[in-house]
C-alpha cells in the first residue's frame, strides 16, 4: 500500500496542527488515555448540556495518526447529542478495524465522511490502536460522569 | 549433532559479515530485510535452530531422573550447556550458573532469594536512571514489602550513567547495587569494572544486568567481581524461553530456594524437605532443556566468531551510524560520547517515531519505536518516545545507509506541502 494514503494531506495537517488543542477548563467530563506499548498520551476534555456535547478539547503527545484522530474527533462529536457521537464512534470502529461496514444515520453521513481519511490504517494492523486512542478515551469519559478515568489500549 | 560449518578465515580484524548472514536462514526467507532490532530479540543461526531440531531427535529425554541410556545423553548435553555457559562467562564454577527463563526471571530470582532473606528495612538498592522495566519493577515491588529505599543514579550530560554521583550515592546503608551493563535505549556502556570496586569498597553487594552486554562485549565475570549477572538466551542469538543468573558459589550457598517443587529437592517427606546444592536449588521442576542446549550453540556460534571480533565489529558500526545520524539534518541521535555499543536511538523533527516505524517498514527497514521498556529514562530524557536501530553480527553499513534512506522518505513524505 502507498504510504501517501496511509499519510493523507487531512492526517499530516491535523497531525502538524491539531484542531481544538488544549485543556478545557469548565469540562464537564475529562479522562486520560494511554497506549502503553508505544507511550501515546491523550486526555479528552468534554462539555455537555443535556445529553448534547457543546465543548470537546484534547491534549496530550502521539504520533501523526494519533493526533490526527483526536483532533478530527473534537471536530465532529462537537454539538452532537451522546447518541450520535456513539453512532459516529461505532461508524468509525468498523472504518478502521476493516469491520463489516455501520450504516449512519443520513444527518451524520458528512460527519462520517470526515473521518475517512483515517481508513488507511485498517491495513496497518499495529497502528489501529492509533485511530482508536482518543475514541476509547472519549467514551471512558462519558461513562466516567464526571470523575476522571483512565483507559488503556494494548 | 551438527557442526557449523567451518567459519572462513578472515584477514587480520575484518569482519566477513556475507559468511555470517549466510548462517542466518531469516535472511534467506526475507529477501531485503533490513533487520535493526537485535536488542528486542536477536536472530538465530542455522546451528542453533538445527541443533534444538537434532537434539530432540537423537538425544532427548528428561535430565536427572532417568537411568537408561537416552536420558543419561540429555542429562551430559544440559549439563554440557551448562559447562559452555560457564566457559563463556568465566565463572569459577559450573555450580554459579543458573538456568532460568530469561534475565527477567533471574532478577526476580535475586530480589525475591537473596533480596528478601538479607535485605532490611531501611536498606538502600542502588539503581540507575538507564535500566529497563525489568530492573526497576522487581525491586520496587521488594521495598514495598520490606521498607527499602531504592536509590537512583543520574545521568551524566553524555547520557550516560554519572560514575561520580554514583560514588556520591554509595552510602553505608548500601547493601544492592543493580545497574546494567549497556543501556538497552541507548548503547552507553557502563565502566562494570570500576563500579564493582567502589560498590564492594561500601560493602555493598553489586549486580549487572548483561543482557545488551553479553552479545557485544566479551564478558569475564571473574574480572568483573561482580556478585551477580543476569542475562537473555534470546539477545544473544539462542532461543526464547532461556536465560542465564550467574551468582558466586558463596552468595548462592546461603540463599534460599525460589520456586519450589521436584529437582530442587534431596529428600522429602510430609514433615520436612531438604534442599539440593545450587544451581538445582533454583531450578524447580523439568528445566528448558532444548534452550539451554540451543543457548550453549549461539554462545559456541559467538566463540567461533570470536568476541572480540564482534565487539570491534559493533563499535565500528555504532561509530558509523551514529555519525552518519548525526549529520543528517533534522535528526538528533540521543547521548553522546564513544562509549555506546550496538545501539543507537534517535529522533527526527516533525515525524513521531511510531509514524518513522511505519513508514520504514514499507522499505524493510525493521526498527523499534517506543519508550522501550524504559519510561523512567525516558521522563529523564525528556522524550516521550525514541526511534531505536540496533545491530548484530549480521549488520553492516548497507543497513545503516539502507536506514538513512528511509529517514530521508520520512522526511519528505512529511514535510511536503499539504492542503488543509
Ligand atoms: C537491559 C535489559 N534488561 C532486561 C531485559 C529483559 O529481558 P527479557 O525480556 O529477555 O527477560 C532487556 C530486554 O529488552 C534489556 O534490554
Amino acid at each position: 500500500m502507498d504510504l501517501r494514503e496511509l499519510y493523507q494531506d487531512i492526517i499530516l495537517d491535523h497531525g502538524r496542527h491539531p484542531r481544538n488543542f488544549g485543556a478545557l477548563s469548565d469540562a464537564s467530563h475529562f479522562a486520560h488515555g494511554h497506549n502503553p506499548l508505544c507511550g501515546d498520551k491523550v486526555t479528552i476534555f468534554v462539555k455537555l448540556d443535556g445529553d448534547r456535547i457543546v465543548e470537546a478539547r484534547f491534549e496530550g503527545h502521539g504520533c501523526a495518526i494519533s493526533t490526527a484522530s483526536a483532533s478530527l474527533m473534537t471536530e465532529v462529536v462537537k454539538n452532537k447529542t451522546l447518541a450520535e457521537a456513539d453512532a459516529l464512534f461505532q461508524n468509525f470502529h468498523t472504518k478502521v478495524t476493516g469491520g463489516e461496514q455501520i450504516a449512519l444515520p443520513a444527518a451524520l453521513e458528512d460527519d462520517g465522511d470526515r473521518l475517512e481519511p483515517l481508513a488507511g490504517v485498517k491495513s496497518y494492523p499495529a497502528r489501529v490502536k492509533c485511530a482508536t486512542l482518543a475514541w476509547h478515551t472519549f467514551e471512558a469519559a462519558m461513562h466516567a460522569g464526571s470523575i476522571a478515568a483512565a483507559v488503556k489500549t494494548e | 549433532m551438527t557442526m557449523l560449518a567451518p567459519l572462513r578465515p578472515v584477514a587480520g580484524n575484518s569482519f566477513d559479515v556475507a559468511w555470517i548472514r549466510r548462517e542466518f536462514p531469516v535472511f534467506e526467507r526475507n529477501p531485503g530485510l533490513v533487520f535493526l532490532d537485535t536488542a528486542a530479540s536477536a536472530q538465530k543461526p542455522r546451528s542453533v535452530i538445527d541443533g534444538i531440531a537434532e537434539f530432540y531427535r537423537s538425544d532427548y529425554a528428561n535430565v536427572h531422573r532417568g537411568v537408561y541410556g537416552l536420558s543419561a545423553r540429555s542429562t551430559a548435553r544440559f549439563e554440557g550447556a551448562r559447562e559452555t555457559v560457564r566457559r563463556f562467562l568465566n565463572a569459577a564454577d559450573v555450580s554459579e550458573i543458573v538456568f532460568v527463563r530469561g534475565a527477567t526471571e533471574g532478577l526476580n530470582l535475586v530480589a525475591q532469594s537473596w533480596g528478601a532473606t538479607f535485605l532490611k528495612p531501611g536498606d538502600q538498592v542502588l539503581l540507575s536512571a538507564l535500566e529497563h522495566h525489568s530492573n526497576i519493577v522487581p525491586w520496587q515491588q521488594l521495598r514495598d514489602r520490606l521498607g527499602l529505599e531504592l536509590v537512583i543514579v543520574p545521568l551524566d550530560s553524555s547520557g550516560g550513567l554519572d560514575v561520580a554521583a554514583f560514588e556520591r550515592l554509595l552510602t553505608p546503608r548500601t547493601r544492592l547495587v543493580a545497574i546494567t551493563h549497556i543501556a538497552n535505549v541507548t548503547g552507553h556502556v557502563v565502566p562494570a569494572a570500576a563500579l564493582v570496586r567502589l560498590a564492594h569498597a561500601r560493602g555493598a553487594k553489586i549486580l549487572l544486568d548483561g543482557c545488551q552486554a553479553v552479545p557485544r562485549l566479551p564478558v569475564d565475570v571473574q574480572a568483573l567481581d561482580c556478585d551477580f549477572y543476569v542475562l537473555s538466551g534470546h539477545k544473544c542469538y539462542g532461543p526464547t524461553g532461556i536465560g542465564v543468573l550467574y551468582a558466586k558459589r558463596a552468595i548462592l550457598d546461603a540463599m534460599p530456594p525460589w520456586q519450589s517443587g521436584g529437582d530442587m529437592i534431596t529428600t522429602v517427606t510430609f514433615e520436612r524437605t531438604t534442599y539440593q546444592e545450587p544451581p538445582q536449588r533454583f531450578e524447580a521442576g523439568t528445566p528448558d532443556i532444548s534452550g539451554a542446549i540451543g543457548l550453549a550453540l549461539a554462545l559456541d556460534f559467538m566463540d567461533q566468531v570470536g568476541r572480540t571480533t564482534i565487539r570491534d565489529h559493533e563499535q565500528a558500526l555504532t561509530r558509523y551510524a551514529r555519525d552518519r545520524l548525526a549529520t543528517m539534518p533534522g535528526v538528533s541521535v540521543v547521548g553522546a560520547g564513544s562509549e555506546c555499543l550496538g545501539v543507537v536511538s534517535f529522533t527526527v523533527d516533525g515525524v513521531h517515531p511510531h509514524d518513522l516505524a511505519t513508514i520504514f517498514d514499507q522499505s524493510n527497514v525493521a526498527i523499534r519505536a517506543g519508550h522501550h521498556c524504559a519510561q523512567p529514562l525516558m521522563d529523564t530524557l525528556g522524550l516521550a518516545a525514541t526511534a531505536r536501530a540496533s545491530f548484530g553480527i549480521y549488520s553492516d553499513e548497507s543497513d545503516v545507509d539502507a536506514l538513512v534512506t528511509a529517514i530521508r522518505a520520512a522526511q519528505r513524505l512529511f514535510d511536503r506541502p499539504v492542503q488543509g
